[in-house]
């Protein structure tokens, strides 16, 4: 248990079911993904003390908040959490410096205002302290409930999809303020999101929740690129996860040999999968790279296959596309490009295409006792 | 005009009003946030009054109040004043006739809070009571006004539970609407036609000011 930071391990199976161990170290962003339902806000709600759960313990920077055992349980008001709701909570008949003063009500009148006044200079509203929520956009209200969650200097700062009510516009602006505003704040600081693209954007560390259950933490980029179990591998958005068998390693080279469908591949070594084992593979689109029609570059040599455009569906600037590999009547390989690759190489449906699989990006998973998901939606 | 049974009315609708004004807004909480066993069955019992014929509820209340009751024995030995046909037993019948009027308003107001709000105030670290000033009262301020409205001008013209519990004793029980029935029975037609034109301006201004506040605040709002 650390001294610092926040500690959570929490369990019930009624209301909601939950079986969740993270950390949060002072200063950390832990982004809290999952789908809709999988009990990230519940989580959240339970740090804060506005749910209570059966079992476990929470604690903060070496206080015991919570602890079923021992019957402890903090008001919401004594862990002084700093809490960003999905649609603010604002409190719809103050103005703006009303609802940042209301969570100073420890300090003298003269104090609150002046300190609400320079919060909420900080995050750029100077100028509409008088104003009621409703008479502010979306960004604005999301910034006042942020500088009203940062008043009382809080222990925990937790941002429940704090982006999810406003444009995308105003998303990636409030992205770069919130990366900006991040770098002075010392507070463990938690977000709930089901976006992968704000978890890989703003958090420094990832925690994967299924049915309130927590399934991996890691950096970003570690878990969406090597997650532990299938099932991580669909919940964080791979679509090429198919089984295979493990032939050999080749420890030199730093290469494992898997058998796809009657073809040899290369992976990045991954000796703890015994050779013989059968294994369950995934590879993010970004390691799938389509062999170019005017001249052949060096990726082409790494695990090439051949196969035949299935869909071909444009989104924006980038094209996504299957490709099948052998016959139509198998899972195909998925993979994105960017849309003026896709018109230089004449790509369109039943067109026959080369790809290489790049063998740093083939991941290995357990091909047995992977949960029931996983074993649904692996592919032979 | 029998000022004497209006000033009762009003001090009796007052009195009511004060009593139900905290009953209503910690029973209005309870069951506008709370999922207990049984508050189905609660609120029905709270709704009751709203289709039990007044005569209905007026014998029971007689009937509890009576002198060979406990509650009725209780309140003999303790002020040596028997509670039925007297001014605080009609205080206890307008009080229980009333729930409904006064709950109901309050409930609906207190539920029209986001509970993201009551969350928001437990952890900017609001205590219950600050939360209750500050942040629900003044929200669940049009339930609350409807509430004292409707409590006010429906004990004012109270009658069936009224002449059952407190019959006509001048002073004491004979409300400005059991003075209207008297002088009719008599064929005082100027008297009773002024003490209800009493009781019309009353009501009148008290749900003309309760349209004319909560109208204000919706405007206040839209700006």
């Amino acid at each position: 248990m650390t001294d610092s930071g926040l500690d959570v391990r929490i369990a019930q199976t009624a209301p909601v079911p939950l079986r969740v161990e993270l950390k949060c170290g002072p200063g950390e962003l832990l982004a809290l993904v999952g789908p809709s339902g999988s009990g990230k806000s519940t989580v959240l709600r339970a740090i804060a003390g506005l749910v209570n759960v059966r079992e476990g313990t929470i604690v903060c920077n070496g206080r015991t908040w919570f602890d079923a055992g021992g019957h402890v349980c903090w008001t919401p008001q004594r862990r002084r959490v700093g809490f960003v709701f999905q649609h603010y909570g604002l409190f719809p008949h103050l103005t703006a410096l009303e609802n940042v003063a209301e969570a100073l009500s420890d300090r003298s009148v003269d104090e609150r205002r002046t300190y609400a006044t320079e919060l909420l200079r900080r995050v750029h509203l100077d100028g509409l302290e008088s104003r009621l929520p409703h008479r502010l956009s979306g960004g604005q209200q999301q910034r006042v409930a942020v500088a009203r969650a940062l008043a009382r200097e809080p222990n925990v700062l937790l941002l429940d999809e704090p982006f999810s009510a406003v444009d995308r516009a105003t998303r990636e602006r409030l992205y770069l303020e919130l990366a900006e505003m991040r770098k002075e704040l010392e507070m463990p600081v938690i977000l709930v999101t089901h976006d992968l693209d704000e978890a890989l954007l703003l958090a420094d560390r990832m925690c994967v929740l299924s049915h309130g259950e927590t399934l991996q933490s890691g950096a970003p980029y570690d878990v969406i690129t090597r997650p532990d179990t299938p099932q991580v591998a669909q919940l964080v958005g791979l679509k090429n996860i198919f089984r295979a068998g493990v032939i050999a390693h080749d420890t030199d080279k730093g290469i494992t040999y898997i058998e796809w469908r009657g073809r040899r591949l290369e992976a990045r070594l991954q000796a703890a999968y015994a050779p013989g084992s059968q294994v369950v593979w995934a590879i993010p689109p970004a390691f799938i790279v389509l062999h170019r029609r005017d001249r052949p570059s060096r990726g082409e040599r790494e695990n090439p296959v051949q196969g035949v455009v299935g869909n071909f569906v444009r989104l924006g600037e980038n094209a996504l596309l299957s490709v099948h590999v052998d016959d139509a009547s198998r899972p195909p390989l998925f993979l994105s490009l960017p849309m003026h690759v896709a018109r230089r190489n004449g790509i369109e449906k039943g067109v026959a295409v080369g790809i290489s699989l790049l063998a740093e990006g083939i991941h290995l998973m357990p091909g047995s006792g992977a949960g029931p998901l996983g074993r649904r939606r692996a592919a032979a | 005009m029998d000022w004497e049974a209006l000033t009762l009315s009003l001090r009796l609708a007052g009195w009511t009003v004060l009593i139900l004004l905290p009953v209503g807004i910690w029973i209005g909480r309870l069951l506008a946030w709370r999922h207990f066993p049984g508050k189905m069955v609660v609120e029905a019992m709270l709704a009751l009054p709203l289709v039990l014929p007044p005569t209905v509820l007026g014998y029971y209340l007689l009937v509890a109040m009576g002198g060979a009751s406990p509650l009725g024995q209780w309140y003999q030995q303790l002020t040596g004043q028997p509670l039925a046909f007297s001014f605080a037993g009609l205080l206890v019948a307008s009080v229980l006739f009333n729930l409904p009027f006064a709950i109901q308003p309050m409930q609906r107001g207190f539920e029209a809070i986001a509970p993201e709000v009551r969350d928001a105030a437990a952890c900017c670290g609001l205590s219950a009571w600050r939360t209750l000033w500050r942040i629900e009262l003044p929200l669940a301020w049009p339930g609350l006004l409807s509430a004292f409205v409707l409590t006010f001008a429906h004990t004012l013209g109270e009658f069936g539970v009224v002449l059952m519990v407190g019959g006509s004793i001048p002073g004491e029980t004979k409300t400005i609407a059991i003075a209207i029935y008297d002088r009719m029975q008599a064929l005082d037609m100027a008297a009773a036609g002024s003490m209800s034109l009493a009781l019309l301006l009353v009501s009148l201004a008290a749900i003309s000011a309760s349209y004319v506040t909560t109208g204000r605040r919706g405007r206040r709002r839209d700006d």
